[in-house]
């Protein structure tokens, strides 16, 4: 077989093909749903329920987007110039530990300036991280897929030994935790009573800053032409090495802010299990919004009530919460094949 | 001193065998996907299913070869997946290959709280026994290190050999390099790119599960979640350090899973007492990161890893 190009696919192509590949997810959830014998309408109903029945779970579902709208950032703006950083995990738990360290009385600030200090803070180390493995791939060669990805279970181990050592909260009990911050240091909520923090308009602000970037700068103009073709930028005249580490430092630093505003928003203090995977579940965001920093908000919307719907819907039927995985990774792939046969025509022979 | 009777301790040795075991698998099965020109991020969540579904099998009370058998297949699957997504459609390696490695995890942990709704201490199996050979058994220091192995250990290091025949000794590997190399001369030879390359990722990934069923089968006897712990990733950095090569490749893993044993038994001495555990536990990701540096200006990249080929194109 062969793959024909189309040079300009029809409306029902662009619609019909991203459907089918929801359609397919659903189909693959009934199918997981009834091999834990359950009943796959309900099974469903309860995934929907749980995400956005209620004011709490839709409140659930907000607060579980935010980390991954600046997690699916940080790999949209990275893929775009085909920069491989899987290593968010790493960087979130990075900007997760600056906030630790300066947020729980190292800086007396009054709240105006504490928490863009922080976040600012965070939005460097998240940088730092993600500086070493793109100035190995610039200047020696070396994967940036393989780097980052060994990169998040070093930081991991690294947390684990801070959470362990220098910055176990002497009060906890003896549980490797952090000390919680400072009553400074904590985004306040959006409406009082409602368990929405800043972090998340936070959030959005973070997508339309990157939309502007993609589409209004010269920087974003080059991060695309690097990702496009990056030996045809360099005969134009862009320095592409230096718009890779540019890339990095933005994208390292957005995957900080979740780290950020996990602490600061919805926990108060670090734990070992801060972020259950919001680093890979971000490049899935990514990917499922077309690498569109604007889409990144309605996918992980979408990724963030398939997880917070399945968590509750296992509380009440008997099928595993790990179907929520399942289906997001079957969403990936189905929606980039259909994306790809929207571009594209089969020919047998 | 403890460094030296560490080094000169036989159980030292044999567990630097055990550890690379699993290791060659997967950076065997890895190889034969790169050599035809696909990178298979898949490698981790593969390991993950294979652990799983060998574990699974004898569980339920089949053999161990059975569930060797098993965790092949449930590679292979997952490679055929992934092979008809990036070899006929072109889809990014990348994208795919951890879209396959989210997938394969997600349903093997699925499987196992579906099948194991209530258990909290993960049940054991009766793995895979050593094997004493004969005489050679007895030999200081190599003796048990390669000698008194289990049978999937000796497994193993036959497939290095049995991958390097295959690779640079028969037809159908020099088409799977050349797949790598230069695609259009094996389309000019009348042979099929795709075909090549579906049938290297998806062997290629019956490797990898195995090297997950290692896991579960021979060294740990029961199935736990993050067991594979990154070494379907340190595996890929195996490759590269190995230049492609299947003796070289496995040649790294031992020398890999030297230091790993080493960390572990250094844990245990006065330096350990002093140094946080964490930081020895880093060792097998900072080393890999260190062989990629070391390797990066002498890597000899097979020329057409990651482009796909669409016949008829230029």
């Amino acid at each position: 077989m062969r793959l024909e190009p189309i040079a300009n696919p029809t409306l029902a192509r662009r619609i019909g093909l991203p459907a089918v590949a929801l359609v397919l997810t659903v189909i693959a959830a009934s199918l997981l749903a009834l091999l834990a014998g359950a009943n796959p309408f309900a099974t469903l109903g309860l995934i929907v329920q749980g995400a956005a029945g209620s004011k709490f779970a839709l409140l659930e579902t907000l607060n579980r987007a935010t980390p991954l709208i600046f997690t699916g950032l940080a790999a949209a703006v990275a893929f775009r110039a085909r920069l491989w950083n899987i290593g968010a995990e790493a960087q979130l738990y990075a900007g997760a530990v600056v906030t630790v360290l300066l947020g729980t009385g190292a800086l007396g600030l009054p709240a105006p300036l504490l928490l863009p200090l922080l976040a600012l803070a965070a939005m460097l180390a998240g940088a730092a991280i993600l500086l070493g493995p793109v100035l190995l791939k610039t200047r020696l060669g070396v994967d940036e897929v393989v780097t980052t990805l060994l990169f998040n279970f070093i930081m991991l181990l690294f947390v684990s030994y801070l959470l362990e050592g220098p910055m176990k909260d002497p009060m906890g009990m003896g549980w490797p935790k952090s000390a919680a911050l400072i009553p400074e240091a904590r985004l306040p909520r959006i409406v009082t009573g409602l368990r929405l923090h800043w972090g998340f308009a936070l959030a959005l602000l973070a997508a339309l800053a990157v939309w502007v970037i993609q589409t209004r700068t010269t920087l974003g103009y080059e991060i695309r032409a690097v990702g496009l073709n990056a030996e045809a930028a360099r005969f134009a005249g862009i320095p592409v090495n230096r718009v890779m580490v540019k890339t990095a430092l933005l994208s390292g630093g957005l995957a900080a802010l979740a780290g950020f505003s996990e602490v600061a928003g919805l926990k108060g203090n670090l734990t070992l299990d801060l972020s259950p995977g919001f680093g890979y579940a971000g490049i899935i965001v990514a990917m499922l919004a077309l690498l569109n920093p604007l889409g990144v908000i309605l996918s992980a919307l979408f990724v963030a009530g398939v997880f917070v719907g399945a968590d509750s819907m296992s509380r009440a039927a008997a099928v595993p919460t790990y179907i929520a995985d399942i289906l997001t990774a079957t969403a990936l792939l189905t929606m980039v094949l259909a994306l790809r046969l929207t571009h594209a025509r089969v020919r047998w022979r | 001193m403890d460094l030296f009777d560490i080094l000169l301790n036989a159980s030292f040795w044999a567990a630097a065998v055990r550890i690379a075991s699993p290791l060659i698998f997967a950076t065997l099965g890895e190889l034969i996907c790169e050599r035809a020109g696909v990178l298979n991020l898949g490698i981790e969540g593969i390991m993950v299913a294979g652990a799983f579904a060998g574990w699974m099998t004898v569980y339920l009370g089949f053999g161990l070869w059975t569930g060797v058998l098993v965790a092949m297949l449930v590679g292979m699957a997952f490679g055929f997946l992934h092979a008809v997504l990036t070899v006929p459609f072109g889809l990014s390696q990348h994208v795919v290959g951890l879209g396959v490695t989210l997938l394969a995890t997600a349903t093997a942990y699925f499987a196992y709280r579906l099948s194991l709704p209530e258990v909290t201490s993960p049940p054991k199996i009766e793995p895979f026994q050593p094997l004493e050979i004969p005489l050679l058994a007895k030999l200081p220091l190599i003796g048990p290190a390669f000698f008194a192995q289990t049978a999937l250990t000796y497994l193993a290091f036959a497939l290095i050999l049995a991958v390097w025949l295959l690779l640079y000794r028969t037809p159908l590997g020099l088409a799977i390099r050349a797949a790598g190399e230069n695609p259009a001369s094996v389309e000019a030879q009348g042979l099929s790119v795709t075909a090549i390359r579906m049938g290297a990722v998806i062997a290629g990934s019956g490797l990898m599960a195995v090297g997950g069923a290692f896991l579960t089968m021979s060294a740990f006897s029961s199935f736990f979640f993050e067991m594979v712990n990154g070494r379907g990733w340190i595996c890929i950095a195996l490759v590269v350090f190995g230049a492609w090569r299947p003796g070289k490749a496995a040649l790294g893993a031992l020398l890999f899973a030297a230091f790993d044993a080493l960390q572990v038994r250094l844990q245990q001495t006065p330096m350990g007492a002093v140094v946080p555990y964490q930081l020895f536990l880093m060792v097998p990701y900072v080393l890999s990161i260190l062989a990629l540096i070391l390797m990066s200006r002498r890597a000899e990249v097979p020329a057409a890893l990651m482009m796909p080929f669409n016949k008829g194109e230029r």
